[in-house]
């Protein structure tokens, strides 16, 4: 049973050890890239509105193969979930707020997306070519 | 009404997946039960909070906040469940031997509720913020319609509850030495599931530049926003259009698991001895 008291403080230490060194390398693969992107060349911004639960405008078009950054401004006073299952974002804006979303380079293609609140109305969709 | 209750029992379900995970993973670790209620109700608290300052942290570092709180979020998780099975590695034979006490290893044993705790905790801030911020919306609309959204959420809360239980009751129904080898690899399947998100966080966030185009595309055989494919994304991180570092973190939790717990595990021979003493 004495061996029993070293054993778990031995464990948590070697899984600490371990995670720390898996969280640095993680941060050590984003560190080279986070220098890229933050001296980037400033970003294409496309502006969309949230007004009575819609998207204005509810079809945008977008270059290919350029990063895009994305200002949605809420104009209605509840909150809204902004998702794209083939875009892979998912951004909740609070009422009244705005908010950003970075889409990496795209090729060519329609690209749905939708606020999760309200399927029925806020419904949009990128047109990349 | 019908909206209502589909989204609410979504974002419960989500969290209780989890949830009934981790209670199945930890049966027969005294103060498990009071552990793991009071990360959901410390989860709901810190929901309102994160739902009430919403949009503070999502404009936070030129509007990334919400994605590297989120990442910041489930790296946690990820490192309170690897823990969790690490531990349950060393003791489950001597718990599966003797459920009655924990002889000199309460103290551990504390330890890792604390880590079940706060890993519950996490999940539920996590979705609880989601339905804390889309009810507020339903109550601030004040109309007719807020009772029959109300009365929907309702229900959407329940079943997702009641699915949860159903998740956990079936594990449970397991023999303990089963038990134990099941929730341990589930529950390593969902922290690497976790871990995959926290890096999609951080490349959507902009921060993650390598390895971020899609391998493959498996959403015609099964959509990662269907029930099935939600249920699977948390139970066993399904993606439907995972990147190259998503399944780099994948693995790598899941090697990091199962190698810490491999190399920590009670040796059959020292527990056999154990037991013939006690």
């Amino acid at each position: 049973m004495r061996r029993n008291h070293v054993e778990p403080r031995a464990a948590r230490r070697g899984a600490y050890a371990v995670h720390a060194l898996f969280a640095v390398t993680l941060i050590a693969t984003a560190c080279p890239t986070l220098a890229t992107t933050v001296g980037a060349a400033e970003e294409n911004v496309v502006e969309i509105s949230i007004k009575d639960h819609k998207f204005e405008p509810a079809e945008i078009k977008i270059p290919a193969d350029q990063a895009i950054k994305i200002a949605v401004k809420n104009l209605d006073p509840t909150a809204e979930e902004v998702e794209s299952g083939d875009l892979g974002f998912e951004k909740i804006i609070a009422g009244n707020s705005d908010a950003i979303i970075r889409l990496k380079p795209q090729k060519p293609g329609t690209y749905l997306f939708y606020g999760e609140y309200h399927t029925d109305t806020a419904l949009g969709h990128f047109v990349v070519e | 009404m019908f909206a209502a209750l589909v989204i609410v029992f979504r974002e419960v379900l989500e969290a209780g997946l989890i949830i009934g995970v981790v209670l199945a993973a930890s049966r027969g670790v005294h103060g498990r039960n009071g552990a793991v209620f009071l990360g959901v109700v410390g989860g709901i608290a810190a929901s309102i909070v994160v739902a009430a300052f919403a949009a503070q942290i999502s404009n936070a570092f030129d509007g990334r906040g919400q994605e590297l709180f989120s990442a910041a979020v489930l790296i946690v998780a990820v490192m309170m469940l690897a823990w969790h099975v690490v531990w349950m590695a060393e003791h489950a034979r001597e718990m599966t031997r003797d459920l009655k006490k924990l002889g000199s290893d309460v103290a551990a044993g504390a330890q890792s509720l604390m880590a079940l705790s706060l890993a519950v905790g996490l999940a539920v801030m996590r979705e609880g913020s989601e339905v804390v911020l889309f009810m507020t919306g339903i109550v601030m609309q004040g109309n007719d319609t807020a009772m029959s959204l109300l009365t929907g959420s309702g229900l959407g809360l329940l079943l997702g509850a009641a699915a949860s239980a159903v998740l956990y009751l079936s594990l449970a129904a397991l023999p303990l030495k089963r038990l134990f080898s099941v929730t341990g690899i589930l529950v390593t399947l969902v922290a690497a599931g976790l871990a995959a998100s926290a890096v999609k966080d951080l490349s959507n966030a902009g921060l993650l530049n390598v390895f971020d185009g899609p391998l493959w595309d498996t959403s015609w055989l099964l959509s990662q926003s269907s029930w099935l494919g939600r249920v699977l994304h948390v139970l066993v991180g399904y993606m439907d259009r995972p990147t190259g570092m998503e399944l780099l973190a994948y693995a790598g939790t899941v090697l990091t698991i199962f190698g810490l717990a491999y190399a920590r595990r009670e040796p059959p021979k020292a527990a056999a001895q154990a037991s013939l003493r006690s």
